[in-house]
């Protein structure tokens, strides 16, 4: 347990060796309050039956960068370590594939939750000042950030799995984006198809983060996507040790 | 330390390793030579824990290098070939870094720390980044992480590859200082450095291991073991023919420039005829120019037992 905190140390600290997470942080944050600010100027046009939680994170402005993000927050893990040749050092210490996945995934996924950390202040800073509650009900913030959580970790687990796959970090950032692209897309078809019928539309709403986002921030905790996400993750999590040890193994 | 049996390692398409098999003792020095592509580094990886083998087996300190990968690398110190460091880390950071992941205990991070960097002698440079370092010194950085946890056995892959002449002789005091109390496997190119360094020496070619002996066995042992050249001026008649007839010699070559003639004749190793050639040479009254005697060097045996097929 020791040598895996000290694992995770190092992927979560690793981030902040470089200026890339600061980059990001940036760039994220003026997003995610640009975000904010274009959700409460809507509202401000009249009345309307969302919250503030709602609007916040229902729009085109926070899909982007939320899609945007993954890439650069896991292309380094497994890329960089392949191509310097760290990945020998690293995988002939005295701790186990599985603690050396876990432990690129949680430190990449730590990093995610400390880029949304600070939207949470948009809220508090919204109530304190307008008096009014952002949500109906505490059960919109948990579950719109129980679904960034879960959205989060399985594609984070994506873009772990891509960085895996290859020696070169801007190759496992094209392979993260159309991942999840793909994903988000699929999901989308919803909207699209003509009158599909209940089984694919069913399949569809798998996929579909759009709706399950709109679920959650109201407050609608559904136990599929729940299932679904945490199950993917797990199955990316395990094709990623696959490909870890395929690749040092080929070697 | 170290038992190696009928190792195997096949990529698709080729066999890196065939069917390996050596022993290490405890406190032996072992030069690990072989061309490049030989599969010195396949074993080593094997030995580590990073490939696992594609049959036969191996254990370290009596742990199995497969199924009990995990203990037998804890007892292992290895430098990888080309030494990879995160370029990105201070020195004393990624050696407290990696000093904790190969278990050593809290308490005695800081003090493991400590002694690595004074033995490898790299307590000015302890807050450098990795990336700045000279390549001698990335070097003792990867040295001073096999180190850190204090391992019974080193694996070093090339250790010297890449240094200058000075950083070469830095790095051999280094590794000569630690094999006191150590079992080291240390592949490397250089064969000066073998004969120095080595108790005993491996050498592997193509997948299979030629030899395994001391230094000094495979230089006695080798086919063109004794070797003594003379140079005569207007060599008589028959000269040839009376140095080929002299005892222990196995074969004569000449070489005619103007009015110089070179002979080169071959021995086996324990044999020195440099006495009888001189006497040959007086009675005759031939007027002899030199007379050498060349010991053979390890190079000649590496060459022998790699060259070819």
């Amino acid at each position: 347990m020791r040598t895996f905190i000290t694992l995770l140390g190092r992927e979560v600290k690793s981030f902040f060796y470089s200026p890339i997470a600061y980059v990001v942080l940036f760039f994220f944050l003026i997003a995610t309050g640009f975000n904010f600010y274009s959700g409460v100027s809507f509202l401000n046009q009249g009345p309307s039956e969302v919250t503030v939680v709602e609007a916040a994170f229902n729009t085109v402005l926070f899909w982007f960068p939320f899609v945007l993000i993954f890439p650069l927050i896991t292309m380094r893990t497994y890329a960089d370590e392949f191509r310097m040749g760290t990945i020998e050092t690293l995988a002939t210490a005295p701790i186990s594939d599985w603690q050396i996945v876990l432990s690129k995934f949680l430190g990449a996924f730590i990093f995610y939750i400390l880029l949304w950390a600070p939207s949470f202040l948009y809220f508090t800073a919204f109530e304190q000042i307008t008096g009014k509650a952002a949500a109906v009900a505490a059960g919109a913030y948990g579950g719109s950030y129980l679904l960034l959580l879960l959205l989060g970790a399985f594609y984070v687990a994506l873009g772990c799995l891509a960085s895996a796959l290859t020696n070169e970090q801007i190759n496992a950032a094209v392979m993260t984006f159309v991942a999840i692209f793909g994903f988000f897309v699929t999901g989308l078809l919803g909207f699209i198809l003509n009158s599909p019928s209940q089984a694919v539309r069913d399949i569809i709403s798998y996929f579909s983060a759009v709706e399950h986002m709109a679920d959650f921030s109201r407050g609608l905790i559904d136990s599929r996507p729940l299932v679904w996400y945490i199950s993917m993750t797990a199955f990316t999590l395990f094709l990623n040790l696959q490909v870890f040890q395929y690749r040092k193994w080929k070697a | 330390m170290i038992d190696v049996v009928n190792l195997t390692k096949r990529y698709a398409g080729f066999t890196a390793v065939r069917d390996i098999s050596f022993q290490v003792q405890r406190g032996e020095v072992v030069g690990f030579l072989g061309p490049n592509g030989a599969g010195k580094s396949t074993t080593m990886r094997m030995l580590t824990g990073y490939l696992p083998p594609s049959s036969g087996r191996a254990s370290i300190a009596g742990f199995d290098i497969f199924d009990q990968s995990i203990e037998a690398r804890r007892h292992i110190g290895y430098l990888p070939e080309s030494t990879p460091l995160y370029h990105d880390m201070r020195v004393h950071e990624y050696l407290r870094y990696r000093a904790s992941l190969k278990g050593v205990e809290a308490s005695k991070v800081k003090e493991r720390v400590g002694d690595v960097l004074e033995m490898c002698d790299l307590r000015e440079k302890e807050r450098a980044l990795i990336g700045t370092l000279s390549k001698g010194q990335r070097q003792r950085v990867g040295l001073a992480d096999a180190l850190v946890h204090d391992p019974e056995l080193l694996i070093l892959d090339e250790p010297t590859i890449g240094l200058d002449p000075n950083q070469i002789r830095q790095v051999r005091e280094l590794i000569k200082n630690l094999a006191n109390r150590r079992t080291v496997l240390i592949s490397t190119h250089i064969l000066p450095e073998v004969e120095m360094m080595c108790s005993r020496v491996v050498v592997i070619h193509k997948g299979r291991i030629r030899a395994s002996d001391t230094a000094e066995n495979l230089l006695r042992k080798h086919r063109a073991a004794g070797e003594i050249r003379l140079e005569v001026h207007q060599p008589p008649q028959g000269a040839y023919a009376q140095l080929a007839a002299l005892k222990g010699v196995k074969e004569v070559s000449e070489k005619m420039a103007g009015e110089e003639c070179s002979f080169l004749l071959r021995t086996d190793a324990e044999t020195d005829l440099t006495e009888a050639v001189l006497q040959l040479a007086q009675s005759g009254n031939w007027s002899l120019r030199s007379l050498l005697r060349r010991k053979p060097t390890l190079e000649d045996v590496f060459v022998d037992l790699t060259q070819g097929d």
